[in-house]
């Protein structure tokens, strides 16, 4: 017997939803039979719109935050609207605010939390997978006791599929005072120059871990994903694996990096993987098709340089 | 200016790592102060520096059988730590042990509290936030800089696009990423003066928590653990100069090249 009501934490991107919104919404459709999109920002019409495509009936709409960071007045709005009319489960992206929204709504309703959740499924309830020791054990879960489940699902978990379904019916969410949770306020928002593909969607992905040391070398690793039309894949804030960045690239070239367990997970999807470490012990090696154990200062000016005359 | 610092002890992570019989992560070997936490414990010091005044207390929660984490981040410069100990905490959630970790926050009012974005044996990542709203602060998450002007903190926060400037009023609790400072190393002085700077070790009773915390408070229960398919490595060469080479002709075999 299906779930009867799941709510998904639908992060606006635009005029539309981020991809990992419309993956849980998509997989939310198989679990319950009332799907319903929790968003806030500007032109509620146009996510709505999305959000009916890919199989909310409703969406509760908590409007512009005027600046304030959405972690809480999203889950102040989504506790209140749970007060009235529990879901089964909250879907949650793992993404920067996601999880603060998770996280808030966890302490408000007094409920846990399961996060980097990476498959999702009903077995007389539902039961979350977790992978664990970089991927090479899955842990699966279920909640207890009464109240909605939250949960925190990685990206690239499941397919976005559309079903061309009518947009979405907006409600409005409570508001409300936040009080002073919610005086966390956006002054000023900086894009940083990106040149070639973004991470998520390169077909090709170089890293550079802590064997590579300085910026300098940083440099190196920026110089070879640009040479193959990639993207580079971690640097000092941008993490694959923090965060729940998942890639899943026809190659993923890995320098320096020894293979820490988030990292693992982030980045074992890839058809190939490449790696360049100096220890030979290092769990990279046990995932990588092509592994060299070496000097990576030294080998990777040498592949720079051969890519570039490469005929 | 007071700085908490939400600090945890983990088994090193460059040691093969399991799950006990109760599908706990095994904690029984040596633990160590959580690189992550390391970043956390430099920029409040830093801040407290800078404010001209105030001390650095590192928060924790976990066994005080070993607490040589905690002397690490004291031989840093922090000026005492706080771990909350009990057998009874055995199996807590990220939910509980932010309940933990309030109780205490609650007890030493601080001006911030800093905390790492995802510890990096559970990497969670909501105790922090849940402690936040638990306590009543505004939150900022992913600090990439942190200033403190007065009563305001101003954060750098990274997004998908680059960062925003964000900023709250103290008290506030801000979580930092890896690389936000360059974590000094302990001086010689430093470590013989961890050794006597007061380590307080409390329990779930000392903190009103019973009955609230530990598996019991947990209400969720793992009900299996699984080998996931295993990736197949392939073939694996000690550089002698062709290092390069065969990076390349793989390159070419998949036709990236």
């Amino acid at each position: 017997m299906p779930l009867d009501t799941i709510w998904v934490v639908a992060e606006p991107a635009g005029d539309s939803l981020t991809t990992t919104s419309l993956e849980l919404l998509t997989h939310a459709r198989t679990l319950a039979t009332t799907v319903a999109a929790v968003s806030w920002g500007a032109n509620a019409d146009a996510r709505a719109r999305v959000a009916g495509e890919y199989g909310a009936s409703t969406l509760y709409d908590v409007g512009e935050l005027a600046g304030a960071l959405p972690g809480a007045p999203v889950a102040y709005a989504l506790a209140a609207l749970a007060a009235a009319t529990p879901p089964d489960a909250v879907l949650v992206p793992t993404s920067y605010d996601g999880r603060d929204v998770a996280a808030r709504l966890s302490a408000r309703l007094d409920r846990p939390v399961l996060t980097n959740v990476s498959g999702l499924s009903d077995e007389g309830g539902l039961v979350t997978e977790h992978q664990v020791f970089g991927g090479t054990q899955v842990v699966r879960a279920r909640f207890t006791g009464d109240g909605p489940a939250i949960i925190v699902v990685r990206a690239k978990s499941f397919a976005a599929e559309p079903t061309g379904g009518a947009p979405a019916a907006i409600v409005a969410a409570p508001s409300g005072d936040v009080g002073p949770v919610g005086t966390a306020r956006i002054v000023t928002s900086h894009a940083e120059e990106r040149t070639g593909p973004q991470l998520e969607d390169a077909t090709v992905v170089v890293s550079g871990g802590r064997g590579l040391g300085d910026a300098g070398s940083y440099a190196l690793v920026e110089e070879l994903a640009s040479l193959l039309h990639g993207a580079a894949g971690a640097s000092r804030a941008i993490v694959v694996g923090q965060t729940g960045k998942t890639v899943k690239p026809t190659v993923y070239i890995a320098l320096g990096i020894s293979g820490a367990t988030q990292h693992m997970v982030g980045m074992k999807g890839a058809k190939n993987i490449v790696a360049i470490n100096k220890d030979p012990d290092a769990p990279i090696f046990q995932i990588a098709d092509l592994g060299i154990v070496g000097d990576v200062h030294k080998i990777l000016p040498a592949v720079i340089e051969a890519v570039k005359t490469h005929g | 200016m007071n700085v908490v610092v939400c600090a945890k002890q983990i088994p090193d992570p460059a040691a093969p790592q399991s799950l006990d019989a109760q599908h706990n992560l095994d904690r029984t070997g040596k633990l160590i102060l959580d690189e992550a936490d390391t970043y956390g414990v430099e920029m409040a010091l830093q801040l407290v520096d800078k404010a001209g005044g105030g001390e650095v207390t590192v928060v924790s929660m976990g066994s005080a059988q070993d607490v040589a984490g905690l002397r690490t981040a004291l031989a840093m410069g922090a000026a005492k730590a706080v771990i909350v100990s009990d057998d009874s905490l055995r199996g807590t959630d990220a939910l509980g042990t932010a309940k933990v970790l309030a109780a205490v926050v609650r007890r030493l009012q601080p001006d911030l509290v800093v905390a790492a974005t995802e510890s990096s044996d559970g990497y969670t990542g909501t105790t922090p936030v849940q402690l936040a709203e638990l306590v009543g602060l505004p939150s900022i998450t992913f600090a990439k800089s942190i200033e403190v002007n007065g009563s305001t903190v101003t954060v750098q926060r990274q997004t998908e696009a680059g960062f925003d400037e964000v900023t709250a009023p103290l008290p506030a609790l801000v979580t930092v990423t890896a690389g936000v400072v360059e974590p000094r190393y302990a001086s010689f002085k430093g470590i013989m003066a961890a050794k006597s700077k007061p380590v307080e070790v409390l329990s779930v009773a000392d903190l009103g928590l019973e009955g609230q915390v530990g598996s019991a408070g947990a209400r969720q229960v793992i009900t299996e653990v699984v080998t996931a398919d295993a990736r197949q490595s392939g073939e694996k060469y000690v550089d002698d100069g062709d290092g390069a080479a065969r990076v390349v002709a793989f390159l070419e075999s998949i036709k990236v090249l």
